[in-house]
C-alpha cells in the first residue's frame, strides 16, 4: 500500500513539476509584451498583447477577417497583406497563396503570430463587417438532416449584404463540447429583409457546429454572428441567363439570389438545378414553385440521383452533373453560380468547362 | 555479455550511426521515416528536428532517471515518466524556437509536435537506460542516433526523389518499394557490423 501511494505521489509530483515548468516557459517565452498594430497605413492603429495569431488579435479589436475553418489553415480565406513585422511564409500557408501573393507578402492571418509591431493592409470593406447577437426566431426541419435557422437581429440593428454572401456563426459550449467554434454559412434570406438572417444547416456526422444547431439550439436562444463576408454574389452584367446549381444545404445562397433578382425585377433567365439523393432529401419545393409563379423567367429543376422505392418521382433523375449536361447547350451569354460540397463543385466545374463556360463565368464559394 | 559502461563515448557515437543505426538496424521511428521521405527538403527538416529532440531528451531523461526515478524507487514507471518528459520538452523547445529562432521554427515547427510520438526518441532513451550508459556516453549516443536517423531518412528521400518518374510494377509503387529500398540499405549497413559492437 505504501508503495502504491509513494508511486502515485512521485508520478503526480513529476507531472506537477513538468506542468509548472511549461506554464513558466509559456509565461516567459510566449510573452511578447505590448505591440502596436497599424492597419492600412495609419487608417487605424491599436496596441495589444502579443503572442496570439493575427486573426484572433484582430477579431478581438472587432475587425473580422473572413475565415471558414476557424484558424486551422485549411480554408485559405483569412488572407491579409503584411507590410512589416511578420516572419517568413510558413509551409502550411504556401498551398493557399499564388506566386504574386507570396511576393506581396500576403499571409494567412491565422498562421501569423503577433510578436512585434506590425503594419498590415486589409480591404476597407472588412471594416463594415459587424458582429450581431441575434435571437433564434424559427428552427424548421426541412428534411431529416437539414434545418432552416431564422435569426432575428436585435431591435434597431440592420444588416446590409449582397445576396450570396455568408455569415460566420459562433456556437456556444454544449454537451461534451467545451469550446466555442465558428463556421461559415451562406445567408439564405434576401437582402431586402435586413432584420433577419436565414441559415440552412445540414447535420454533418460528428460536426461540432452542425451538431450544435441540430441538437442543442432552441427557439429563443441568443446566437452570435459576424459578417457579411465573401465574393459570391450576382455579377450578371454581361449575361442574360444564369445557371444555378446546388446540392443539399447549398440551396441557401441560391435562394437568396433568386429572391433578390425577383424582387429587383431583373430580367435574367434563371435555371436552378437542385440535386438530392432521394425524395426525403428534397425541400423548399413549394417555395420554389411560388417563386416560379412570381418570376416567369425562373425555372426550378430538382433532380434525384437515387430515388428510393415508393418516391414516385417523375422529375429528373441522375447525378446533378449529368442532368446539367443534358439541359445545357453552349455557354453563350450564361453565367453559372454553384454551391455545394467540394467534390460536387469540381464535378460541376468540369461539366461547365466542357460546355464552353470559361472559369471567369463560374462563381462559387469553396468551403 | 558486453560491459556497456566501459565503451568509449566516441565508439558509441560512431556505432549508433553505422552499426546500431536507429532505422537500419533497430527499425525504430519507421512511421515518419516512411511517410515524410518523399521529398529531400522536408526529410532533412524532419531529420534535424529529430536529432535536436533526441539529444535534448537523452540528456534530460538521463538526469531524470538517475536523480529522480532511481532515488524514488519507481523504475517500473519509467516509460510513462519518459514520455511525459519528452512531451513537455518538445513543447518548451517549440516555444523557445518560436521566440529566438523564428526562421528555424518556420522550417522545423510543423515537425516538432509530430516528433513527440516518434519511437526512435523513446527508443534512444530506453537503450541508454538498459545499457547502463553514463552521462557522456548517453550524450554521444543521442547525437549519434539522431545523426544516424537523419542520414537514413535523407538517403531514402534522395533515392525516392530520383525514382519518382521510374516505371514501377503497380503493386510495388509507394510503400512496397520503400520497404524494399530500406531493406537493401539495411543489408548494406550489415557490412559495417563487427567494426563496433554496442548491442
Amino acid at each position: 500500500m505504501a508503495e502504491i501511494l509513494q508511486t502515485i505521489g512521485s508520478v503526480t509530483g513529476i507531472s506537477l513539476v513538468l506542468a509548472v515548468i511549461i506554464s513558466l516557459a509559456e509565461k516567459w517565452l510566449n510573452n511578447y509584451g505590448q505591440v502596436n498594430i497599424d492597419i492600412n497605413r495609419g487608417g487605424r492603429t491599436f496596441t495589444t498583447e502579443g503572442g496570439r495569431s493575427l486573426l484572433s488579435t484582430l477579431s478581438e479589436q472587432k475587425i473580422f477577417i473572413p475565415s471558414a475553418c476557424g484558424g486551422k489553415a485549411t480554408c485559405g480565406l483569412c488572407k491579409v497583406q503584411v507590410l512589416s513585422g511578420s516572419g517568413v511564409i510558413l509551409p502550411t500557408e504556401i498551398p493557399y497563396l499564388t506566386a504574386q501573393e507570396q511576393k506581396d507578402n500576403v499571409r494567412l492571418s491565422c498562421q501569423v503570430k503577433v510578436k512585434n509591431d506590425m503594419a498590415i493592409l486589409i480591404p476597407e470593406e472588412l471594416f463594415n463587417i459587424k458582429e450581431f447577437v441575434g435571437t433564434v426566431e424559427e428552427l424548421r426541419d426541412e428534411t431529416h438532416d437539414i434545418k432552416l435557422l431564422r435569426i432575428r437581429l436585435p431591435e434597431g440593428e440592420t444588416v446590409k449584404f449582397k445576396a450570396g454572401q455568408f455569415m460566420q456563426f459562433y456556437t456556444k459550449p454544449y454537451g461534451k463540447v467545451k469550446e466555442t467554434v465558428f463556421r461559415a454559412y451562406s445567408i439564405a434570406s434576401p437582402p431586402s429583409d435586413n432584420t433577419h438572417i436565414d441559415l440552412i444547416v445540414r447535420l454533418v456526422p460528428g460536426g461540432l457546429a452542425t451538431g450544435y444547431v441540430h441538437q442543442a439550439l432552441q427557439v429563443g436562444d441568443e446566437v452570435r454572428l459576424s459578417g457579411p463576408y465573401g465574393d459570391f454574389y450576382l455579377r450578371g452584367e454581361n449575361a442574360d441567363e444564369l445557371i444555378m446549381i446546388a446540392g443539399g444545404s447549398g440551396l441557401a445562397p441560391i435562394r437568396s439570389l433568386i429572391y433578390d433578382i425577383t424582387e429587383k425585377g431583373l430580367d435574367h433567365k434563371i435555371r436552378f438545378f437542385f440535386g438530392a439523393v432521394a425524395r426525403r432529401d428534397l425541400y423548399a419545393l413549394e417555395e420554389m414553385a411560388q417563386l416560379e409563379k412570381q418570376n416567369p423567367n425562373f425555372t426550378f429543376i430538382p433532380a434525384l440521383s437515387n430515388p428510393a422505392d415508393g418516391d414516385e418521382w417523375e422529375g429528373e433523375t441522375g447525378r446533378i452533373t449529368d442532368v446539367v449536361a443534358r439541359h445545357l447547350d453552349g455557354a453563350e451569354g450564361k453565367e453559372a453560380y454553384l454551391c455545394g460540397s467540394p467534390g460536387m463543385l469540381d464535378a460541376c466545374i468540369a461539366v461547365l468547362n466542357s460546355k464552353g463556360f470559361s472559369d471567369d463565368s463560374i462563381f462559387y464559394d469553396k468551403f | 555479455m558486453i560491459e556497456f559502461s566501459a565503451i568509449s563515448p566516441f565508439v558509441i557515437f560512431f556505432a549508433s550511426i553505422a552499426t546500431s543505426n536507429m532505422i537500419l538496424n533497430n527499425f525504430l521511428g519507421m512511421c515518419s521515416y516512411l511517410t515524410i521521405s518523399s521529398e529531400y527538403k522536408t526529410a532533412t527538416g524532419l531529420g534535424k528536428a529529430v536529432t535536436l529532440v533526441i539529444v535534448v531528451t537523452n540528456v534530460i531523461n538521463w538526469l531524470v532517471y538517475h536523480y529522480v526515478i532511481v532515488p524514488l524507487n519507481i523504475e517500473y514507471m519509467r516509460y510513462i515518466i519518459f514520455i511525459m518528459v519528452i512531451a513537455a520538452l518538445v513543447q518548451i523547445i517549440e516555444m523557445a524556437m518560436d521566440r529566438y529562432l523564428p526562421d528555424l521554427h518556420a522550417n522545423l515547427g510543423i515537425f516538432l509536435p509530430l516528433i513527440t510520438v516518434n519511437c526512435a526518441i523513446l527508443g534512444s532513451t530506453l537503450f541508454m537506460i538498459i545499457r547502463l550508459y553514463g552521462f557522456w556516453q548517453s550524450l554521444l549516443f543521442g547525437i549519434g542516433s539522431g545523426l544516424g536517423w537523419w542520414m537514413a531518412i535523407c538517403m531514402l528521400a534522395a533515392i525516392r526523389e530520383r525514382m519518382a518518374r521510374a516505371k514501377l510494377p503497380p503493386g510495388l509503387a509507394g510503400a512496397g518499394i520503400t520497404f524494399i529500398i530500406t531493406g537493401l540499405m539495411a543489408l548494406a549497413f550489415i557490412g559495417f557490423s563487427g567494426i563496433f559492437t554496442i548491442q
